[in-house]
């Protein structure tokens, strides 16, 4: 659904699929050099996720804004900013301000 | 000349979750079609329209079966003795991200997720600590399992013969239904064709040794979730349940031997009557569709038996409390429909899996409409209606337009390579989001009688130290099994996947060994192959 508002408002989406792990997900943004990285994290395991495809694209020199979605409690959205999260979109956002925030970061 | 007075209408046009054109008023005239006897009918009697049993909720009350599961096993095990405690009349679970996708909790792929989303079950003996104290020839036992069901189900018939308690007791039901994986959940492992090889196995063990048990509940629910309007919930799902019925008969077994063991699982979501009368045209399609196919002996054998959840989708993060109000329609719905079983979502869905007192709260809610209500002194209630006749036999004739759809491609298996079923459901739900975001459908509390809000319920939080635990149990039960009959089961497994035997016994056989649900779907995974999936 993301991936659709986004298209419709002329973004290119390189949609990875299901169940990636953070090695894949930076493989992935780095061969098709896109501009920014978002990640939807629905099962808890966010916090591990986004503290490990930091890692990876800092060992890669590479820093290309990342942001989030899901279902990310509350307590823990301070720390993944910290991480360097560039935002986290959590239920009931409208597409309308996340397209309008993709076009701001690229 | 009178003059008479019209109020303007407050829209232009009044639909349905199916973009369906709803009347003004429904008369006589638009039923004149239904014939009472042919369409209608009495409950228990063909095509079962009004309900599957003689007495519905007079004779006894639909099973009231919450969904959980979380930590590691004994974690799990004491939320269902919790809820067991507090009325609930069937156990539910849910499993984590690891144990529905087929990894073991030490796997890298797992890291992170160990009993977050579910309970984590590695073998046997976590499988032994779920159902402890629980009396398994008593209370009946749903699992939310897909590619790997198989194997939980082996293991669950492996508990059960450590307690002694023989197969023919053992109700329940494990979902094993991989085709709305595909199209909607996305939890695969195999590849279409073996998966179907699988599920057809179960159906058939379970056909043979545990005649109380249902082995597939063929599920809308996820399809509905994933954005789909009520009629392609209802086609796509009843598509799916006639493949697999095909698939079972081609193996040689006749209709009456495993039909009537066959279940479903639908989604209850917001417009109130629209789902009512999907309830009933499933019932009726499915019984005009087995009959016309396979002409069964045994009445049962047409009679489509459901789960009902109410739709998680539906509620907002927005003034969590608002969603007690939801599930109430969502469940009056399912029960005005004729439900069988009864999942009712917890106001915080939208923040974590649900905290004792949501869930509580969630199950009194059932309790509410079944003991004081009223609306179970009678069946089917609604039967009659100008309004859900009309309603059921428009469902009804837009399902029959999916499955012409469906037939032309070749099937669902290749619907399902064209990324057809996918991408309907796509658009659905790209448009719903639309019509929400552009005000067309007002949603309390998120696109109009707006408030501000902190921190507007409690979350449930697992415990971090579970994946260490888990991981720990593991390598000791490693360390402590008898290698050379696991090194035999699993070598037995392998040689039999090749061939066309059912692999049921084999898994079996491979789970009382200790072998992992990892290394199963490992030997599994080298024979069958893997899924990719088509980006639609
Ligand atoms: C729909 C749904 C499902 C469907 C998914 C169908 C599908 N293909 O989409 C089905 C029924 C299959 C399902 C299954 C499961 N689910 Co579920 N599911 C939900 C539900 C009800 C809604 C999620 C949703 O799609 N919302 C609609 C979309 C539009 O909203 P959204 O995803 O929140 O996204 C918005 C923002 O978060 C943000 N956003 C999200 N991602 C991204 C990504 C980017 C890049 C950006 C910019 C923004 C962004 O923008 C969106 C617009 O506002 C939530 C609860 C809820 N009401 O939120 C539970 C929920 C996510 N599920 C949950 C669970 C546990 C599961 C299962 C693990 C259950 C199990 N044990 O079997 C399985 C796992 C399935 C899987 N493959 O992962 C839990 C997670 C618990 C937790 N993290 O603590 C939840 C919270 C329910 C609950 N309370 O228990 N689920």
């Amino acid at each position: 659904m993301i991936r659709d508002a986004l298209t419709n408002e002329g973004i290119e989406v390189i949609y990875t699929g299901l169940h990636k792990t953070p090695e894949e997900i930076v493989n992935t943004a780095i061969n098709e050099k896109v501009d920014v990285i978002g990640i939807s994290s629905m099962t808890g395991a966010h916090n591990l996720i986004f503290q490990r495809v930091f890692e990876l694209l800092n060992e890669r020199g590479k820093n290309i804004p990342v942001f989030a979605g899901g279902i990310i409690p509350d307590g823990d959205i301070p720390k993944l900013k910290e991480m360097g999260i560039k935002e986290v979109f959590l239920p009931g956002t409208e597409l309308k301000g996340i397209v309008e925030f993709i076009k701001g970061l690229s | 000349m009178a003059k008479v007075l019209v109020m303007k209408e407050r829209k232009e046009k009044f639909t349905n979750l199916s973009n369906m054109d709803i009347k003004s008023v429904y008369t006589p005239e638009d039923v004149k079609n239904i014939e009472d006897s042919k369409d209608i009918g009495l409950p228990c009697e063909f095509p079962f329209t009004r309900g599957i049993h003689q007495t519905m909720y007079r004779g006894r009350l639909w099973t009231m079966r919450q969904f959980s599961g979380f930590g590691a096993a004994e974690d799990t095990n004491k939320r269902f003795k919790y809820l067991l405690k507090h009325g609930e009349t069937g156990l539910s679970t849910a499993f984590d991200m690891p144990t529905l996708m087929g990894y073991d909790s030490d796997n890298p792929r797992a890291a992170g997720e160990v009993g977050v989303c579910g309970v984590a079950i590695d073998t046997i003996a976590d499988m032994e600590i779920l159902f402890d104290g629980i009396p398994l020839d008593e209370v009946t036992v749903s699992m939310t399992i897909n590619a790997p069901a198989s194997i939980l189900l082996s293991m669950y018939i492996a508990v059960a013969d450590k307690k002694g308690i023989p197969l023919n007791k053992l109700g329940g039901t494990t979902q094993n239904d991989m085709l709305k994986e595909y199209t909607a959940q996305k939890e695969w492992i195999f590849p279409p064709e073996p998966s179907l090889r699988l599920i057809t196995d179960t159906i058939i063990y379970c056909a043979r040794n545990l005649p109380k048990w249902h082995p597939i509940s063929i599920s809308g629910y996820h399809i509905r979730e994933a954005g789909s309007t009520a009629v392609q919930e209802l086609a796509f799902t009843l598509y799916d349940g006639l493949t697999y019925v095909e698939g079972v008969i081609k193996r040689g077994l006749s209709i009456d031997e495993f039909a009537p063991r066959l279940s479903f699982f639908f989604n209850s979501h917001n417009d109130f009557f629209e789902e009512i009368a999907k309830f009933r045209a499933a019932r009726r399609i499915w019984a005009r569709e087995i009959k016309k196919r396979y002409n069964p002996k045994d009445e049962r054998s047409m009679t489509l038996r459901f789960h009902t959840q109410t739709a998680g989708c539906s509620l907002t993060a927005q003034q969590p409390y608002n969603n007690i109000v939801r599930v109430t329609l969502q469940a009056l719905s399912a029960v005005l429909g004729g439900t069988q079983s009864l999942h009712t979502d917890s106001m915080d869905e939208t923040y974590a899996i649900p905290t004792e007192e949501a869930v509580r709260i969630a199950l009194r809610t059932q309790q509410i409409i079944a003991h004081e209500s009223g609306v179970t002194n009678t069946i089917d209630p609604l039967g009659g209606s100008y309004y859900i006749e009309n309603l059921t036999n428009k469902m009804e004739d837009a399902v029959y337009e999916y499955f012409k759809k469906l037939d032309d491609m070749g099937g669902m298996v290749s619907a399902i390579e064209k990324g057809f079923p996918q991408k309907e459901i796509k658009e659905s739900a790209y448009s719903y989001q639309k019509e929400i975001d552009s005000k067309e459908r007002l949603i309390v509390g998120v696109n109009d009688f707006i408030e501000e809000e902190k921190a507007p319920v409690e979350v449930f939080k697992t415990n971090p130290d579970v994946e260490r635990k888990q991981i720990q149990r593991l390598k000791d039960i490693k360390g402590n099994r008898d290698k050379k009959r696991l090194k035999m089961a699993l070598e037995d497994l392998k040689r039999a996947a090749h061939g066309d035997e059912n692999l049921m016994p084999f898994i079996i056989e491979a789970v009382k060994s200790y072998a992992t649900i990892g290394e199963i779907c490992d030997v599994l995974k080298e024979v069958l192959g893997t899924y990719k999936e088509p980006i639609v």
